[in-house]
């Protein structure tokens, strides 16, 4: 995750902008992450990727994006956390995390944003964790860093994460290493790493795909009392509509770099508009547990 | 023992079955480290029937697969495929078994399963020329299959790295299918497609079920077997807890696991009532 140089940073707010940020207003009023009209082309190809994603989000607030893959969901989550791959650039619209264009923001700068302001997490949570390090100090790391507290404090808090994400025996797992524990685990570890420095936005990026049904179903709870409690406002980005429909207010699909579909999601689920949206919910009707229980309804 | 017994559907006469298993024992490790992964599980399959067994990581679903083709042996029980009991069965006589094609599985993973130095053609013809078939009719057998899985055929002749997650999966699936077994036993075989491969699969196995084959579809979810299997089965820490019509088990789910399966399972109904109901189950679990 290193962060873009300075350099491009600079000319890629000229580029996009152009103008000067307004000044953040009160936070009360100011909605979490809010996209305009984002645009991503790769630089290479000179293609356009995404071809404007809108939405705002408050806090307390849950937004999904389902599509399937390569549908740019993930791209524009990417765009909000600035870890965009390499030549793959936001040529159009803006993104404000908590008032802040991002377009104006140094490497510095983004540094401090994520963690405290925007956190992620993402499918297979293996890969994110430090193998040879125990999974405790590595959420004690990011208390320390980001809250600047001292060792003690940092552990302390730390094993608070692990309860707060309704891990059983939080100081075991905290001396344990990543093999040591399940997907399911690891994801709620990766979810307290994530919430350590109060972020506002949580984004959870397929987070749940590689789970046990049942498991899932533990995830998208704690990411619900997360959101209810601590007013965290969440992205939930997923190719399964039904996940989507657990958890979220406002629901946007996505195909082929276009949002096709947005809006409430009741509004989404019971009255599709695009075909693309019918197929996800037919889908459902026609060979998911739906199917059972509309029958069951019928008769 | 198990608390439940899977029997066969009223209609279905003994002589349809295709698969009976009674009072399977799976153990792994030795002494100390024998660990007991099925314990007392019985099954019944018949012809042009799809059953589903759903249980958690670990819970022994492949386990049972696995033993089901003789890959791994039986501490105690009996299974009986096609008539014959195989239970005791010798290494010979189980490829003997495997070679006939009466019996086939599909992984999760096709990537893995398919040998990757052979076209996807080749992996198809294979089963069919180590059953002695020539080979100008295996290819046409290879062809007629593909084309029923909706494979065009230049996709016959590339390599399964060439080839997407959903092509190779159907690739697998006529592999399958080209000895024409009387029982498929399908391992997760939708849960890494996207949407609309899942569907080309699960229309695949609906398909097989008209045509008289018997199927175990296995799965985490019970969600993707509900739309095409007759029967469940819930496999729960190597105990079969609860088995019955697919409707039964979903509307009415007596076990506590089976209960969680059924709130947990993603629906288009939005529902926070149920997250207070799968806090309550998971601490039942738990205790």
């Amino acid at each position: 995750m290193t962060p873009p140089s300075e350099h491009s940073v600079l000319e890629r707010s000229e580029t996009t902008t152009g103008e000067t940020p307004p000044t953040p207003p009160a936070p009360s009023e100011v909605p979490a992450l809010s996209l305009r009209d984002v645009r991503i082309t790769n630089r290479v190809t000179g293609e356009e990727i995404v071809h404007g994603v809108a939405f705002e989000l408050s806090r307390g607030r849950v937004v999904g994006i389902v599509g399937e893959s390569g549908s740019g969901k993930t791209l524009t989550c990417r765009a909000a956390l600035g870890i965009l791959p390499p030549r793959i650039e936001l040529t159009g619209g803006s993104i404000h995390l908590a008032g802040t264009d991002i377009a104006t923001l140094t490497p510095r700068e983004w540094t401090a944003v994520r963690g405290s302001t925007v956190s992620a997490v993402f499918q297979d949570p293996a890969s994110y964790l430090n193998p040879s390090i125990k999974v405790g100090p590595q959420i004690a790391e990011v208390v320390r860093v980001k809250k600047r507290v001292g060792r003690r404090e940092a552990r302390d808090r730390a094993v608070e994460l692990l309860q707060a994400v309704h891990l059983r025996r939080p100081e075991v797992v905290y001396g344990q290493y990543a093999y040591e524990l399940s997907g399911g685990m690891l994801q709620r570890v990766l979810i307290a790493a994530a919430i350590a420095a109060d972020p506002q936005v949580l984004i959870a990026d397929e987070a749940t795909t590689a789970l046990d049904v049942t498991v899932q179903a533990e995830i998208l709870d704690l990411l619900a009392s997360l959101q209810e409690r601590a007013g965290l406002a969440l992205v939930v980005v997923s190719h399964d509509l039904a996940v989507v429909a657990q958890l979220c207010d406002e629901v946007l699909v996505m195909r082929e770099g276009q949002v096709v579909e947005q809006g409430p999601t009741s509004e989404v689920l019971y009255h599709p508009r695009h075909d693309y949206t019918r197929l996800l919910v037919a889908e459902h009707e026609q060979y998911g547990l739906d199917k059972v229980l509309a029958r069951v309804d019928a008769s | 023992m198990t608390a439940v017994e899977l029997a066969g559907v009223a209609d279905v006469s003994a002589d349809r079955t295709v698969l009976e298993v009674t009072g399977l024992d799976v153990h792994y490790g030795l002494r100390r480290r024998r660990r007991q992964a099925l314990d007392g599980v019985s099954l019944r399959v018949a012809a042009g029937e799809t059953v589903g067994v759903i249980g958690e990581t670990g819970s022994g679903k492949s386990t049972l697969a696995r033993a089901v083709l003789g890959l791994v042996p039986a501490s105690a029980g009996r299974i009986v495929v096609g008539g014959e009991d195989v239970t005791r069965y010798g290494r010979r006589q189980w490829r003997a078994l495997r070679r006939r094609g009466v019996v086939q599985y599909v992984f999760q993973d096709p990537l893995r399963s398919l040998d990757p130095d052979l076209t996807a053609g080749e992996s198809v013809v294979e089963p069919l020329l180590l059953q002695g078939i020539s080979r100008s009719e295996a290819l046409v057998r290879a062809r007629t299959y593909a084309s029923r899985l909706h494979l065009e055929h230049d996709l016959l002749d590339r390599l399964p790295a060439q080839l997407s997650g959903g092509q190779r999966q159907r690739v697998a699936v006529a592999r399958a299918l080209v000895t024409d077994p009387s029982l498929v036993i399908l391992d997760e075989p939708a849960s890494a497609l996207d949407s609309a491969n899942r569907v080309q699969v699960l229309e695949i196995v609906k398909d097989l079920c008209a045509a008289g084959v018997a199927l175990v579809f296995i799965s985490h979810d019970l969600g993707s077997v509900a739309g095409v299997a007759d029967r469940v089965a819930v496999l729960y820490q190597g105990q079969l807890v609860e088995a019955g019509s697919v409707k039964d088990v979903i509307t009415d789910p007596q076990h506590p696991y089976t209960r969680l399966l059924v709130r947990s399972a993603p629906t288009l109904r939005t529902g926070s009532a149920d997250r207070t109901e799968r806090a309550a189950l998971r601490a039942l679990l738990n205790a």
